[in-house]
C-alpha cells in the first residue's frame, strides 16, 4: 500500500464514501423515525368521531348537562339571569386570563362574557369540562354545592375543580387556583335556534 | 476489580467451554470471589433485595398478561376475572400489586443508605447516576402499570400526570395529544401504556446490569467510607454476602407476604375498584404512596409550569448530588452535623408524602410550601456549605482496624 500517496491528497475515495454514507444514513434515519413517532398521534378512527350535535331545548334554565365529546366531558349550561349578570359585571383587570379561549372568537379577543358564547346567546354556555391545570372535571352542575367562587361572599355559582382547587366563575373563567387559562370553548355553531353542532 | 480471570476449569469440557465463552469465570469473579468490605451492615442488603423484586415483578407480570385484556371496555373486568376466576389469580395479582410497593420501599431505603454513607462520591458518581435513572424508569413503569386495571384512579392518575406535559410552553398541547393518541386518555393510551409497561422492566434489567458493572469497578463503599487498603479489609462475596443477602431477602419476603395475605389493599386506593369514568373525577385524587412527596411539591407551587418544573427538579437534583455535597469525608458516621441534617431531611421527605396525601387546603398548603423549600435548601445550601464548615470526626486507619476496635473482648481472646 502506498499510503504516502494519500497523505498529501486532501480528499480521497474513503473520505468521500464516509461522508456520502453518513449523509444518506442520517437523512434515512430521520425519515424512518417519523412514522414511528407519528403513529402515536390520533388515528383516523379517533378523528372521525370528532363532532356531535346537541339539542339545547330540553335543558332547563339553571340546568347543566354533560356530554362526551372526543373522550372529554362537554359542559352545556343554560345559565340563569343572575349568573349572566354576575359574569358581565366582572372587569377585565380582575381576570387571571383575559383571553377569550373561544375557538369561535377572533384571536386576541378579550374574555368578556359576550366572547365566551356564540351568536350572542348568553344563556347557553358551552365549554370543555377539562380543568386547564391538569385536566380534572370541574364540579359545578351539582346544585347541593354552592360556591362563593368570586365576588366576595355572594354565591354566584361557577365551577370548582376538586383536584387542586381551581375556581372558575359563571362564564368558566379562571379566577383562583393553579389553573392558568379559562375553560376552553370548543368550535361549535347553531344549526337552528336550539341545536348546535360541536366540532 | 475486573482483573484477569483467575478461574481454572477442572474438567475437560469446562476447559473447552472456557476457551470459547469465559462466562463461568466471569460469574465466579463477580458473584463468588468478588472482594467485598468485611464490615457491610444490613442496609447494604437492599441492592440484592431490589434485584430479586425485579425478578418477582417480571415473573408475576408475565403470567398476569396471560389473562389480562388491554382494551378500555374489557380491562377492568379482565382484572376482576383474574381475581375471581383464574386459578390463584388473586395471589398473582396481589403479589404484583404489593410487589410494586415493596420495590419502592426497598429502593427508598437503598437511596437513603447511599445518601447517608456518601456512596455517590468519587469515584462512584456514574454508579449513583445510573441508580437515579433506574429510579426514574421504575416510576414510569409503575405509573403505566397502575393505569392497566382501568379503575377511576387509574384513569384520573393517568390524566393528571400526562397533563403535566401540557405545561411545556408552545408545544405542550401537541405533546399531550401525541402521548394520548387522542384528545383525552382513552383506548389508544391504554394500549401504548400496556406495551411500554411490558417493555420497561427489561430496560430496567439492562440498566441494573450497567449499575452492577459500575459498582464492580471501584467495589462497594462501606460504613466507614474509607477505601479498601488490602486483603485484610475484605472477604469474598460468597459465602459471606450471599448468605447475608439471602437472609435479608427471606426476612423481606416475610414482610411482603404479610401485605399480600393480610392487607393486600392496605397500600392501595379503594376508588380504583370503581371502573374508569371519563366524565367524573373522584373527590380526592391522589397517586400511589410512592409518588406522594413529589405530588406535594407539584401542588405547593401555585403556578402550573413552575409547579411541574419544581416536581421534576426535585428528582433530577439527585443527579447533581455528587457535586453538591462538598465534604471530603464519605460516611455520615464521621460527620456529626451532617448526621442531624440527614435525619431532618428524611423526616421532611416523609412529611411531604403525608402532605401529598391530604387535600390542598388550609394549613396543608402552608406546610407543603415550607417543606418544599426545605427540600431544595437541603441540596442547594446545606450540603454545599456543610462540607466546608463542618469538622469531621477522626477516621479509623483501615476497615480492618475499625472492625477489630468494635469487636467484643471475648471474641478477641485466642481459642484454647
Ligand atoms: C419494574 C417492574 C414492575 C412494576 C414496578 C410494576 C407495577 C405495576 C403496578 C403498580 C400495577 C397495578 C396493579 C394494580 O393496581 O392492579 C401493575 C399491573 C400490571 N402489570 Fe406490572 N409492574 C412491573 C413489571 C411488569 C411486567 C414485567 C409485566 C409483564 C410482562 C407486567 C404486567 C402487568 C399487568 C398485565 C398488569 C395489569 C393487571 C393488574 O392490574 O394486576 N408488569 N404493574
Ligand atoms: S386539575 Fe383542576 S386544579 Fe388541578
Amino acid at each position: 500500500m502506498s499510503t504516502a500517496d494519500h497523505a498529501h491528497t486532501d480528499v480521497n475515495r474513503r473520505d468521500f464514501l464516509f461522508i456520502a454514507t453518513g449523509a444518506v444514513a442520517a437523512v434515512g434515519g430521520a425519515l424512518v423515525a417519523w412514522p414511528f413517532i407519528n403513529q402515536m398521534n390520533p388515528d383516523a378512527a379517533v378523528l372521525a368521531l370528532a363532532s356531535i350535535d346537541v339539542d339545547l331545548a330540553p335543558i332547563a334554565e339553571g340546568q347543566a348537562v354533560t356530554f362526551k365529546w372526543r373522550g372529554n366531558p362537554l359542559i352545556v349550561r343554560h345559565r340563569t339571569k343572575p349568573e349572566i349578570e354576575a359574569a358581565k359585571a366582572v372587569k377585565m383587570e380582575e381576570l387571571k386570563d383575559n383571553v377569550a379561549r373561544n375557538a369561535n372568537a377572533k384571536s386576541g379577543d378579550l374574555a368578556t362574557d359576550e366572547n365566551r358564547v356564540v351568536g350572542g346567546k348568553a344563556e347557553y354556555l358551552v365549554m370543555l369540562g377539562v380543568c386547564t391545570h391538569l385536566g380534572c372535571v370541574p364540579d359545578g352542575a351539582n346544585p347541593s354545592r354552592e360556591f362563593a367562587v368570586v365576588e366576595g361572599a355572594t354565591k354566584t355559582g361557577g365551577w370548582f375543580c376538586p383536584c387542586h382547587g381551581s375556581q372558575y366563575d359563571t362564564a368558566g373563567r379562571i379566577r383562583k387556583g393553579p389553573a392558568p387559562e379559562n375553560l376552553a370553548v370548543p368550535q361549535y355553531a347553531y344549526l337552528s335556534d336550539t341545536k348546535i353542532r360541536v366540532g | 476489580m475486573s482483573g484477569p480471570n483467575k478461574y481454572q476449569p477442572t474438567s475437560a469440557f469446562g476447559k473447552w467451554f472456557h476457551e470459547r465463552l469465559p462466562i463461568v469465570g466471569f460469574a465466579k469473579d463477580h458473584m463468588l470471589d468478588f472482594p467485598t468490605p468485611k464490615n457491610l451492615n444490613y442496609w447494604y442488603t437492599f441492592g440484592g433485595i431490589l434485584a430479586v423484586m425485579l425478578v418477582v415483578q417480571i415473573i408475576t407480570g408475565i403470567v398476569l398478561v396471560m389473562h389480562y385484556t388491554p382494551q378500555t371496555d374489557l380491562a377492568f373486568n379482565s382484572v376482576e376475572h383474574i381475581m375471581r376466576d383464574v386459578n390463584y389469580g388473586w395471589l398473582l395479582r396481589y403479589m404484583h400489586m404489593n410487589g410494586a410497593s415493596m420495590f419502592f420501599i426497598a429502593v427508598y431505603i437503598h437511596m437513603f443508605r447511599g445518601m447517608y454513607y456518601g456512596s455517590y462520591k468519587a469515584p462512584r458518581e456514574v454508579l449513583w447516576m445510573l441508580g437515579v435513572i433506574i429510579y426514574l424508569v421504575m416510576m414510569a413503569t409503575a405509573f403505566m402499570g397502575y393505569v392497566l386495571p382501568w379503575g377511576q384512579m387509574s384513569f384520573w392518575g393517568a390524566k393528571v400526570i400526562t397533563n403535566l406535559f401540557s405545561a411545556i410552553p408552545f408545544v405542550g398541547d401537541s405533546v399531550t395529544t401525541w402521548l394520548w393518541g387522542g384528545y383525552s386518555v382513552d383506548n389508544p393510551t391504554l394500549n401504548r401504556f400496556f406495551s411500554l409497561h411490558y417493555l420497561l422492566p427489561f430496560v430496567l434489567a439492562a440498566l441494573v446490569a450497567l449499575h452492577i458493572w459500575a459498582l464492580h469497578v471501584p467495589g462497594n463503599t462501606n460504613p466507614t467510607g474509607i477505601n479498601i487498603k488490602g486483603p485484610q479489609d475484605t472477604v469474598p462475596f460468597h459465602p459471606y454476602y450471599t448468605m447475608k443477602d439471602a437472609f435479608a431477602i427471606v426476612v423481606f419476603f416475610m414482610f411482603y407476604a404479610l401485605f399480600v395475605f393480610y392487607g393486600p389493599n392496605y397500600m392501595g386506593d379503594a376508588v380504583n375498584y370503581v371502573p374508569a369514568n371519563p366524565l367524573v373525577t373522584p373527590a380526592h385524587i391522589k397517586p400511589e404512596w410512592y409518588y406522594l412527596p413529589f405530588y406535594a411539591i407539584l401542588r405547593s407551587v401555585p403556578d402550573k409550569l413552575l409547579g411541574v418544573i419544581a416536581m421534576f427538579s426535585s428528582i433530577l437534583i439527585l443527579l447533581a448530588l455528587p457535586w453538591l455535597d462538598t465534604s471530603k469525608v464519605r460516611s455520615g458516621n464521621y460527620r456529626p452535623i451532617f448526621k442531624g441534617f440527614f435525619v431532618v431531611f428524611a423526616i421532611v421527605c416523609v412529611a411531604l408524602g403525608f402532605i401529598g396525601s391530604k387535600p390542598p387546603e388550609g394549613s396543608y398548603v402552608i406546610w407543603g410550601r415550607i417543606l418544599t423549600a426545605y427540600y431544595f435548601i437541603h441540596f442547594l445550601v446545606i450540603l454545599p456549605l456543610l462540607g466546608l464548615l463542618e469538622t469531621p470526626n477522626p477516621l479509623p486507619a483501615s476497615i480492618a482496624d475499625d472492625v477489630l476496635a468494635k469487636k467484643k473482648p471475648m471474641m478477641l481472646a485466642p481459642a484454647e
